[in-house]
């Protein structure tokens, strides 16, 4: 019997990282940040990144928040629906693991 | 130039013509080179050297079989000291035990497996290989034992399009994260067969449907990708994402081009690696130049709106059914011969009926991938 995988929905307990075909690094030649995956590379926005270099697979999604707001200066309510949604598209995709 | 050019980001390393299999779709040359024309160790990491300076951030490693090359996990270590992501593009039959672990910790970042049928017996027919399902299968889970990630690649034709639900199956039960359900492109070996391989449109409208609904229900669980069918469409695809625009491939000898069919429009001369530097044959290369961006363009294409989206399409489809390179990409709805695509679907399922009442089997149409075969061609 195989054990399917299900799908993961992100909540702010979730402690999410980024899987191992995923790999986020400085390209000199572009002076960018690319996040490397099997066929696509995405060149994320300040926010994006920020986001995605907190997923270390330790901080829940709730501390990953209040670290943005008090980096961007930015109500926490504010933000708790663009990041969830942010990193549940990026679920989606199989970029990041729940 | 009506856009500035950028550095290229991705690359396709065809390491060898070389392959224990036949699949009659295969995206190789027609005239396949033997293992004396290949480049040698040190000349394919200095020019991976080259590329990862040039800007490129993912290479491909891909032939023939790439696994044939015995130095494989110096060239994977020689990407991955550059931080290059490294994709092996494998059959995945005849690799050694314990080779996917050395490849792993030669810094392998992702493994793409194709199988030709979803299952055994379609696979050993269509590769022309014995026991070949088992070897992959066993691969399948070498790779995963290894660490690595893991992409199924299924190129569908007449002869497997009804077994895509099963190669979802097959995907999931290997642990996949990807599955490229890719139908074949008519270039290469595929374009000699092409009367062999075309699936009929309610075929391939059962497929749109079963695949949109298992994008839909794997969510978060498998990522499809659907490379559909350009005989069926009403737009091209932007081929290699634009001609010489962020990708390019190098052929076992060191041939830089822009896409692997490239060579079918004789009009260009491809530089070698070696000749010139890949920097050089980048920016500087008549060839490369040739379709870059939208100045060559004709109309319909030089008036339209998607123009920057697909870019024309394929200019390999265009020198092939419009008999013109710089024409718009046939598979285009707005291409002036658009209907010769229609035709060469009739014809393909005219000449599938007139086998069948023939008593044949499908495999027996089939012009074999082997460097002998090319005599058949003339
Ligand atoms: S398509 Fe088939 S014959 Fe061609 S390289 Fe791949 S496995 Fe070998
Ligand atoms: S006319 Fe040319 S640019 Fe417009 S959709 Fe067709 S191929 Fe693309």
């Amino acid at each position: 019997m195989i054990a399917l995988r299900e799908r993961a929905l992100i909540s702010l307990d979730s402690t999410p990282s980024l899987p191992n075909h995923v790999r986020i690094q400085f390209d000199p030649v572009r002076q960018a940040y690319a996040v490397l995956s099997p066929e696509r590379v995405f060149w994320p926005n300040e926010v994006s990144l920020a986001i995605l270099n907190r997923c270390d697979g330790r901080s829940p999604v709730s501390a990953i928040i209040s670290s943005l707001a008090t980096e961007y200066d930015a109500p926490e309510d504010e933000m708790t629906g663009d990041v969830t949604a942010f990193l549940q598209e990026w679920a989606n995709k199989l970029l990041v693991r729940p | 130039m009506s856009e500035p050019l950028l550095p290229p980001i991705g690359m396709l390393a065809e390491l060898t013509h070389r392959c224990p299999l036949q699949c009659p779709y295969c995206s190789n040359p027609t005239e396949l080179m033997k293992a004396n024309r290949e480049l040698d160790t040190e000349t394919w990491l200095y020019l991976f050297r080259q590329a990862a300076d040039l800007g490129v951030l993912q290479v491909h490693l891909s032939g023939g079989e790439p696994t044939l090359r015995r130095d494989l996990e110096q060239l994977v270590a020689g990407l991955s000291s550059r931080g290059v992501y490294t994709n092996l593009i494998t059959a995945g039959v005849g690799i050694a035990e314990g080779r996917m672990q050395a490849l792993a910790e030669a810094g392998l970042d992702h493994v793409q497996l194709s199988f030709q049928g979803a299952h055994a017996e379609t696979t050993e027919r269509i590769g022309n290989h014995r026991g070949g399902h088992q070897k992959k299968l066993e691969t399948a889970r070498r790779v995963r034992a290894a660490g690595l990630p893991l992409t199924i690649n299924a190129p569908i034709h007449r002869h497997n399009i009804e077994e895509v639900p099963d190669f979802i199956e097959l995907a999931l039960s290997l642990g996949a994260e990807r599955l490229e359900i890719a139908n074949v492109q008519y270039s290469g070996w595929a374009l000699v067969n092409r009367d062999a391989l075309m699936p009929d449109r309610a075929a391939v409208e059962r497929q749109v449907a079963i695949v949109e609904e298992a994008q839909e229900r794997l969510t978060g669980i498998l990522n499809i990708d659907f490379v559909t069918p350009d005989y069926f469409a009403i737009y091209p695809k932007p081929c290699m994402g634009g001609w010489a625009r962020d990708a390019f491939m190098v052929a076992p000898d060191g041939t830089v081009l822009p896409c692997h069919a490239a060579h079918t429009i004789r009009t260009l001369t491809f530089e070698r690696f070696g000749d010139r530097s890949l920097a050089e044959i980048w920016t500087d290369s008549p060839a490369f130049n040739a379709f870059r961006g939208t100045d060559w363009m004709q109309e319909p294409c030089r008036g339209c709106e998607r123009r920057e989206l697909d870019w024309g399409g394929c200019r390999c489809q265009a020198m092939a059914i419009a008999g013109d390179p710089a024409a718009t990409d046939p598979a285009c709805v707005k291409s002036p011969v658009h209907a010769r695509m229609g035709m060469l679907i009739e014809d393909a399922l005219a000449s599938a009926r007139a086998d069948r009442e023939n008593g044949g089997r499908p495999e027996e149409s089939f012009i074999y991938r082997r460097i002998a075969a090319t005599t058949q061609l003339a």
